[in-house]
C-alpha cells in the first residue's frame, strides 16, 4: 500500500512563498508576545492553585460568594474539567506567607459547602521560585539549542546547522505564539512540550538533511536545486507516516490525558504540524539559500582512512 | 543473508526476558493500604496484629490482609481507597496512643518476586497523591550564627590570653577587634590566626584606635552552608518520621534547598506545622556576680541577658554560649543511678565537650543553665486576612549546678518526671535546624486526583497505542506487524527499566511515554520506506533488506542523537514535571533505538533471512 507518489514535486519553488508566509506568522507571533504578552501559569508567576472537587455541579457565583466571605480577593475562579471541579488561582502574596493560604481558603469553602467539597490539589509557589523555573526553563532551551548547533555542524556543515537552528527557533515561536494569540496558559509543562517539539523538529529536519548529504555524493547530475527537491521527495511519504502517527498520539493524549496536560498535547500538535512543515521550507531552504554545494559535503578524504577501517 | 549470529539472537532474546521480568510486577495491582509503625515505649507484635484485626472488625471496615513486614512494621491491605481511609480512621480512632499509621500502595506481588526484590514503577505524587514541598534554607543566617560565635571564641581566647582588647564587635559580616595600640593587636592577631586557621584577617586604624578585621573564607563560608543544610537535612528527617507517613523522600535540590515529599499524606498544614517550628538549645552559665533584681529593672550587664524559666522567674545568663544543640550527638532518657530520678544523659561532638570542660573546669559549683529557643510561624485573622507573624519563645528549661568538671558525655537531673525527661531528650535528639527555614513551593495531590490522572495517562497510552499499531498493520503489513510487536515490546522495556531503576513515573512522564510510541514508529519507518525503495530500485528482497536496514540506521542515529540531546538538556536544567518528562523521554529514546533496529531486523531475519523470497510484503 502506498498513499500518495512523490516523485517530480518542485518543493523548492515555493520557497519565496514560504519565506514570506513563515516571516508573517513570525511577525504576528512576537507581536503578540509583546501586546498580549504570554499567560504566564503558576510555576513561572507564583502564587496559589487550589482545586476543588464537589459532590454537586457546583455554580462558581457561589465559590466566589463563599471565597468573599473568607476574605479572599480571588484572582481566578473556574471550572475545571467538569462542572462540579472548580479551579480556583490566586496571586502571590508579598510577603512570604501564602503557603498556609490553600488551608484558609479550603477551610472557608468547606464551611461554606458544608463539607460536601474535596480538596483535589494545592500548587503554592513562591514568587522566587517562579522566577527560577522561569530562568531555568529559558536556559534550558538555550542550551538545547546550542547542543543540538554543534552536533548538527559536527556531522553536517555549517550551513545545514544553521538551517536547524532557525528551524527550530521558527517552531518554538510559532508554538509560543499560539499561546500568546489565544492566551493560553503557559506553565512548565508547556515549556517541556516547547522543548520536544524542539527534538521532534530536529529530528524530522535531519532526516531530510541526512538524505540530501547521500544525493550530493551519489547523484552526480543536477543542479543544487533538483537534488534538495529529490531528497524531499524521496523522503515525502516518511515524513508524512512519522507527522501522522505522531500527530495520531499527540491527539489522543489531547483528547483523553486529561485538563493538566492539555496546555502539553496543544503545544506538540502545534510543533508537530509546524516542525514538520518547517524541515522542508525553514531548515532545507534556509540552507539552500545559504548556498549549500556539492563540494561542502564530500566525505573529506583523510591520508591512512582505508587502512582504519581494516581489520 | 540476513541472517543475525547465535549471539545476538541470544543477546536480544536475553535483554527482552529481563525485560519481562522487570516490567511484570507492574501487572499485579497495588492495594490501597496503611503502614502501621508503633510509637514511641510501644512494638509491634502478634497482639497488634490482633488488636488492628480487632479495631478494623469493630468499625465494620473490610480488609484483605495484615502482615508483618521486616522493621516492625504492619501492612493492612485494602481492597479499595474508600475502606483505606475508613480503615484509618478506624486505627487512629482505638490505638493512636500506641500506633502511628500511614496510608501508602502496597503492590500485591507474587512470592518469586517479592523473593527477587523486584518493584513496579515508582508513582510520582501527581499519580499517588501526596504532599511536595520545597524549602529554602537561610544561608545568610547560618553565616551569622557562625561569625556569632567567632565573636564570642576571640572575645573569650583574648581574656584568657590576658590580651588587652577595647572592643570585640561584629561589623558588617566579619569579626572587628579594637586595639589602643598597633603592638598589641600585632600579638592578638597572631593568636588569633593561630587558634582560628579558617578567618581571613585584616588590619586597619583610624589615628586614634587600632582595629583587627576577621573576616571568614569562603572556603570557610561554603563549609558553615554545607553543614547547616545536612544538618536541616537531618534534622527535618528526624520530624518528618515523627509524622509516620511510608516511604518519606527528603533530599537536596540545589545549593540551599531541600525537597520533602510524603506520598499517600493529606494533611499539608499538619506537615508545615511541624517542618515551620525551629528549635535548638543552648547551654549557657549564670550570671552569679549581677543582681537579677537589677537585670529586671532594666540595668542589664553587657554581657549578660535576661531570660525566664517554664513558670515566668527572671534567670540572669551570661552571653557566652558554651555549647548549642547542634552539637548534641546523643540524648536519652533514663534514671540516675544514685538518686534513682529521671535525668537524660547527653553526648557532645568533640568541639562541643572540649568547650565544656574548659568552662565546667573553671566553674565548679556554679549554676548553668540549658535555654530552650523556638521559632514558629502563627497565622492570625485579622480583618479577615491571614496575618503571619514569627514568634521567638526562648526559655530556661533547667539551672543545674556543675558537681565536677565534665566534657563531652554528662547527664543533666533535677527533672520533674520520667515522662519529662522524654521530652527533653526527644527535643534535644530531634536536633535543631542549622539555620531557619521557609516553605517556597506546595504541591498537594489529592488523592481522587491521583487516580483520575493514572486513569486517563493509561487510557491516552493505550488509544494512541492502537491507533499507531493499526497505521502500521494496514500500511506495512507484516513489516508493520513486525513494527507493530517491537513497538509492544518497546513499551514493556520502558516500564521495565523505569522500575529497575526505580525513577519517578510522573503524569508528564506518561506523555513522554506517548510521545516515544510516536516517534518510536518513526525508525522502522525510515527502514521499511527505505526497503521499498530498494525494491523499486529493483534489489532483490534480501538485499532490499539488508540495504533498508544499512542505510536508514545513520539517519536513525542522527536523529535520536539530537533528540537525546534535547532529553539530557531537559533532565539537567529541568524540576519536577520537565524533569519526569525527561526520564522516559531519555529512556524511551535508547530502547526504541534497540527494539526499532535490533529487535525489527532480528524477527524479520527469523522470517526470511536465508531464504528464498519473491515478495516482500512491506
Amino acid at each position: 500500500m502506498r498513499m500518495i507518489k512523490f516523485q517530480n514535486i518542485d518543493f523548492m519553488r515555493w520557497r519565496w512563498q514560504a519565506i514570506l508566509l513563515s516571516t508573517a506568522v513570525n511577525l504576528i507571533g512576537i507581536a503578540s508576545f509583546f501586546v498580549q504578552g504570554l499567560n504566564f501559569g503558576l510555576d513561572f508567576t507564583g502564587g496559589t492553585v487550589i482545586e476543588v472537587g464537589y459532590r454537586e455541579p457546583v455554580d462558581l457565583a457561589q465559590v466566589r460568594s463563599a471565597l468573599a466571605q473568607g476574605g479572599f480577593q480571588a484572582g481566578v475562579v473556574q471550572h475545571f474539567g467538569t462542572s462540579r471541579d472548580v479551579m480556583i488561582r490566586l496571586p502571590p502574596v508579598e510577603e512570604q506567607s501564602s503557603a498556609q493560604l490553600s488551608e484558609l481558603v479550603f477551610g472557608a469553602l468547606s464551611q461554606d459547602a458544608a463539607g460536601e467539597v474535596e480538596l483535589r490539589r494545592v500548587e503554592f509557589v513562591g514568587p522566587q521560585v517562579g522566577e527560577e523555573l522561569a530562568e531555568d526553563g529559558g536556559l534550558a532551551v538555550l542550551y538545547a539549542l546550542i547542543g543540538i548547533l554543534i552536533y548538527v555542524w559536527l556531522r553536517f556543515e555549517w550551513r545545514f546547522s544553521v538551517g536547524a537552528i532557525i528551524a527550530t527557533i521558527h517552531d518554538t515561536l510559532v508554538t509560543v505564539a499560539v499561546f500568546s494569540l489565544f492566551g493560553l496558559e503557559f506553565d512548565l509543562t508547556v515549556l517541556a512540550a516547547v522543548l520536544a517539539v524542539i527534538g521532534y523538529s530536529l529530528n524530522d529536519t535531519i532526516v531530510i538533511f541526512d538524505r540530501i548529504r547521500e544525493n550530493f555524493r551519489k547523484v552526480r547530475k543536477g543542479s543544487v536545486l533538483d537534488i534538495v527537491n529529490r531528497s524531499i521527495n524521496e523522503t515525502m511519504s516518511r515524513t508524512i507516516i512519522t507527522s501522522g502517527t505522531t500527530l495520531m498520539v499527540v491527539l489522543a493524549l489531547f483528547l483523553f490525558g486529561g485538563q493538566v496536560i492539555h496546555g502539553f498535547a496543544l503545544a506538540l500538535i502545534v510543533g508537530v504540524v509546524t516542525g514538520t512543515y518547517s524541515s522542508i521550507y525553514v531548515a532545507t531552504a534556509a540552507a539552500v539559500m545559504l548556498g549549500v554545494s556539492r563540494a561542502d559535503l564530500m566525505p573529506v578524504k583523510k591520508e591512512g582512512e582505508g587502512l582504519d577501517a581494516m581489520p | 543473508m540476513n541472517r543475525y549470529p547465535l549471539w545476538k539472537n541470544l543477546l536480544i532474546l536475553g535483554v527482552f526476558l529481563v525485560g519481562i521480568l522487570y516490567a511484570l510486577p507492574n501487572l499485579f495491582s497495588q492495594n490501597p493500604s496503611i503502614e502501621v509503625t508503633a510509637t514511641r515505649g510501644a512494638e509491634i507484635t502478634d497482639t497488634s496484629v490482633a488488636e488492628i484485626k480487632a479495631a478494623l472488625e469493630n468499625a465494620g471496615v473490610e480488609y484483605k490482609a495484615v502482615e508483618m513486614l521486616e522493621g516492625g512494621k504492619l501492612l493492612v491491605r485494602f481492597a479499595t481507597s474508600g475502606e483505606q481511609l475508613r480503615g484509618q480512621e478506624a486505627i487512629e480512632g482505638t490505638l493512636s496512643d500506641r500506633y502511628n499509621s500511614a496510608l501508602t500502595l502496597a503492590p500485591d506481588l507474587p512470592g518469586f518476586l517479592r523473593a527477587l526484590g523486584i518493584q513496579p514503577m515508582f508513582l510520582g505524587l501527581d499519580l499517588r497523591g501526596g504532599i511536595h514541598v520545597l524549602i529554602d534554607v537561610d544561608m545568610d543566617a547560618a553565616i551569622d550564627q557562625a561569625l556569632e560565635r567567632y565573636t564570642e571564641d576571640i572575645r573569650s581566647l583574648l581574656r584568657n590570653k590576658k590580651v588587652r582588647y577595647l572592643t570585640v564587635t561584629r561589623d558588617e559580616g566579619r569579626v572587628k577587634v579594637k586595639f589602643r595600640d598597633a603592638e598589641t593587636r600585632d600579638k592578638a592577631g597572631k593568636l588569633i590566626g593561630k587558634e582560628f586557621r579558617e578567618l581571613v584577617l585584616d588590619t586597619g586604624d583610624d589615628g586614634t584606635a587600632f582595629y583587627l578585621y576577621g573576616s571568614m573564607s569562603p572556603a570557610d563560608e561554603l563549609e558553615v552552608k554545607k553543614s547547616a543544610l545536612e544538618q536541616n537535612i537531618t534534622t527535618l528527617r528526624n520530624r518528618v518520621n515523627a509524622l509516620g507517613v511510608a516511604e518519606p523522600i527528603i533530599q537536596q535540590q540545589g545549593e540551599r534547598r531541600i525537597v520533602v515529599q510524603l506520598p499517600g499524606a493529606r494533611d499539608p498544614g499538619r506537615l508545615k506545622e511541624i517542618l515551620g517550628a525551629t528549635a535548638t538549645l543552648e547551654y549557657r552559665l549564670v550570671d552569679t556576680e549581677h543582681s537579677v533584681q537589677d537585670a529586671v529593672d532594666g540595668r542589664v550587664p553587657v554581657t549578660s541577658k535576661l531570660y525566664k524559666d517554664r513558670e515566668g522567674r527572671p534567670v540572669l545568663l551570661l552571653r557566652r554560649v558554651i555549647v548549642t544543640g547542634d552539637q548534641i550527638t546523643r540524648a536519652k532518657a533514663g534514671f540516675d543511678n544514685r538518686s534513682g530520678t529521671p535525668m537524660v544523659r547527653i553526648t557532645l561532638d568533640g568541639a562541643g565537650g572540649r568547650r565544656m570542660y574548659n568552662t565546667t573546669l573553671d566553674n565548679v559549683g556554679k549554676p548553668m543553665a540549658v535555654v530552650f529557643i523556638e521559632n514558629r510561624t502563627i497565622t492570625n485573622m485579622v480583618d479577615g486576612k491571614p496575618v503571619k507573624r514569627n514568634v521567638r519563645t526562648e526559655e530556661v528549661i533547667s539551672v543545674a549546678t556543675i558537681r565536677e568538671p565534665f566534657g563531652s558525655t554528662f547527664q543533666t537531673t533535677g527533672l520533674d518526671s520520667p515522662n519529662e525527661a522524654h521530652n527533653l531528650a526527644l527535643l534535644l535528639r530531634a536536633g535543631a535546624l542549622a539555620a531557619p527555614i521557609e516553605i517556597v513551593e506546595e504541591r498537594t495531590i489529592g488523592p481522587s486526583l491521583g487516580q483520575d490522572n493514572i486513569d486517563q495517562g493509561f487510557r491516552s497510552v493505550m488509544v494512541g497505542f492502537v491507533v499507531v499499531v493499526l497505521f502500521m498493520a494496514l500500511y506495512y503489513r507484516v513489516f508493520g506487524l513486525v513494527a507493530d510487536v517491537v513497538l509492544l515490546v518497546n513499551l514493556m522495556m520502558i516500564v521495565a527499566v523505569l522500575s529497575l531503576l526505580q525513577a519517578t513515573l510522573t503524569l508528564p512522564g506518561i506523555a513522554g511515554i506517548v510521545l516515544t510510541v510516536g516517534m518510536a514508529v518513526d525508525a522502522n519507518v525510515l527502514i521499511f520506506e527505505r526497503i521499498r525503495e530498494e525494491i523499486r530500485n529493483g534489489s532483490s528482497p534480501q538485499a532490499s533488506i539488508h540495504a533498508g536496514y544499512d542505510k536508514a540506521l545513520s539517519t536513525i542515529v542522527d536523529a535520536n542523537i539530537t533528540t537525546l540531546i534535547a532529553a539530557v538538556v531537559l533532565f539537567s536544567f529541568g524540576t519536577g514535571p520537565i524533569k519526569g518528562f525527561a526520564v522516559t523521554l531519555f529512556i524511551g529514546i535508547l530502547t526504541s533505538m534497540f527494539t526499532a533496529i535490533m529487535g525489527s531486523r532480528a524477527i524479520i531475519n527469523l522470517l526470511y533471512g536465508g531464504k528464498r523470497v519473491q515478495r516482500l510484503p512491506v
